[in-house]
């Protein structure tokens, strides 16, 4: 036990574990709140799908050359979000087919893009390591910490600042509408901030294990939890615990990132599950 | 001035007109029971009201000191909300978010508004409890204690029993009553005329033939129509 301390505090001296934590811990923070709300409001898919274009945005990136990637890739993301959530409604391609076409669409195009214009010698490696998130969370510069920082900082205070309405457009948006709610400018925003948090995870996790970081932490509260706060709370405290658990145990054993992280949220929710069972039992 | 007028309406989706030509008014203190057969378009017309989906044609005015903010709605129980993880004080609280702006926390006079309200209702004692773990009729007058925190003049109601027991119904219905009583406009859907029919100051009714006037004209026309009633009273029990 003593020498696992140690080698820990011995990693803790190194500024790419520091980084990997700092942003690990908020990522995880930002995608279980949003996670509740996309829960509930069916919107499961919706992150998944994004996720997906998250990575075709990546491989133009790459094939580009863009110095700072983020900067395709949020806004290409962003534009899906907001395409994505207008399907919901009163179009001929219903929401679930569409985000399944766009998704495959560009994961489909993200993967031609980047074996035809690779500037790499190892083109699958690359993939996987978009897709699973592999090492590139260790590889953070100091400009991409700051970057993910600020960004979470956004998210978290917009998600306190609007929270009663978020509350309110999830459990009932006709009721919302009707006495006055603005909730299409709110699920612009839910949207907006959907996409952002997974750009930021991408790093983390990669683009195909988002979506476990965003319902599972939602998922395994619903089990204990009864009202929508304690929901959130108890999502957001399970999430950072998973995620510190999970790098920590992914430097300690050498395996990828994302993966450990959510192996440690599927266990967690096995855990809720049975409480859950034994609580209602 | 009436609360709300409807000027020749028409209502139904893209291409498929379901009501032509509908014109009617709500005064305050009306009890308006819409009543028609599965399809006619009364839930339609009532988003129409709230603005939730635009009417085809015509035209929906508010007056008599009525804001579109100011009306309560409580609607069909949808599928969100049967396994939704939220406490009764909650879901109460959440009807003051029509007028709060962009103000993110609850004042303490709305927090005792929403106490007095959910005592009305006789939720009082639930306010902690999960809102999935209550049954149908608790879970309609928390809904309604919702609507009051939005608004004391107006209240919209889509089919506010189905789905409840005859008891439950009853309590539902005197429930209504009492709102009605205590100065609240009830404007509400359902397909059970009779049990309506006895609170009801005015009836709309919507189908092959439009009809809307006060609750004791729309008897007399039904006993003129000894068929007509037939087939209305079948459609409407089916």
């Amino acid at each position: 036990m003593e020498a696992l301390i140690e080698k820990l505090a011995l990693y803790m001296q190194y500024p790419f574990v520091r980084y990997a934590l700092i942003v690990g811990v908020l990522i995880a923070l930002c995608s279980s709140l949003l996670g509740v709300t996309l829960v509930l409001k069916r919107f499961s898919f919706i992150g998944d799908g994004l996720s997906h274009v998250a990575f075709g945005a990546l491989a133009v990136a790459t094939v580009l050359q863009a110095a700072n990637k983020m900067t395709v890739v949020l806004p290409l993301t962003l534009l899906a979000a907001v395409l994505l959530l207008r399907t919901g409604k009163d179009t001929k391609i219903k929401g679930d087919a569409a985000v399944a076409m766009i998704s495959v669409t560009s994961l489909a195009f993200g993967y031609l893009l980047m074996n035809v214009f690779s500037s790499s010698p190892n083109v699958s490696g690359d993939v996987c390591s978009t897709l699973f998130g592999s090492t590139s969370i260790l590889t953070l510069t100091k400009q991409e910490v700051w970057f993910s920082v600020l960004l979470s900082v956004v998210v978290l205070l917009l998600f306190v600042f609007f929270y009663q309405k978020i509350f309110a457009i999830t459990f009932d948006e006709d009721f919302a509408r009707a006495v006055g709610v603005n909730a299409s400018r709110y699920n612009l925003m839910l949207a907006v901030i959907i996409a952002v948090i997974i750009v930021l995870a991408m790093n983390l996790v990669g683009s195909l294990l988002i979506s476990a970081f965003v319902i599972f932490p939602a998922l395994s509260a619903m089990r204990i939890f009864r009202t929508f706060f304690s929901v959130t709370v108890c999502s957001a405290v399970l999430s950072v615990v998973c995620a510190l658990a999970g790098i920590f145990a992914s430097i300690l054993a050498g395996t990828p990132v994302g993966a450990t992280v959510v192996a440690m949220d599927a266990a967690a929710f096995l855990l809720f599950c049975m409480a859950g069972r034994l609580r209602g039992a | 001035m009436p609360q709300i007028v409807c000027e020749h309406l028409c209502l139904g989706y893209e291409g498929e007109t379901i009501v032509k030509d509908l014109s009617f008014s709500v005064e305050a203190g009306m009890y308006l029971c819409i009543v028609g057969e599965n399809g006619a378009g009364k839930s339609t017309l009532m988003k129409a009201i709230l603005g939730l989906r635009p009417p085809l044609s015509g035209h929906v005015a508010f007056g008599d000191g009525l804001k579109k903010k100011e009306i309560g709605y409580l609607s069909q129980q949808t599928d969100v909300q049967k396994d939704f993880p939220a406490s009764v004080r909650e879901i109460v609280l959440s009807g003051f978010q029509g007028r709060m702006g962009f103000r993110p926390f609850y004042r303490q006079a709305e927090k005792e508004r929403a106490a007095q309200n959910m005592e009305r209702m006789g939720v009082a004692e639930l306010s902690g409890r999960c809102y999935r773990e209550l049954s149908g009729g608790q879970q309609q007058r928390v809904l309604l204690a919702r609507s009051l925190c939005a608004t004391e003049k107006l209240l919209l109601l889509d089919e506010p029993v189905s789905g409840l027991d005859p008891v439950v119904t009853a309590d539902m219905y005197r429930i209504i009553g009492e709102l009605h009583r205590s100065g609240v406009t009830i404007v509400m859907i359902t397909h059970d005329v009779a049990e309506a029919l006895p609170c009801a100051t005015h009836i709309l009714h919507l189908g092959h033939c439009v009809f809307f006037g006060t609750r004791d004209e729309y008897l007399r026309e039904r006993k003129d129509a000894p068929e007509e009633k037939e087939a209305r009273s079948h459609g409407s029990f089916n």
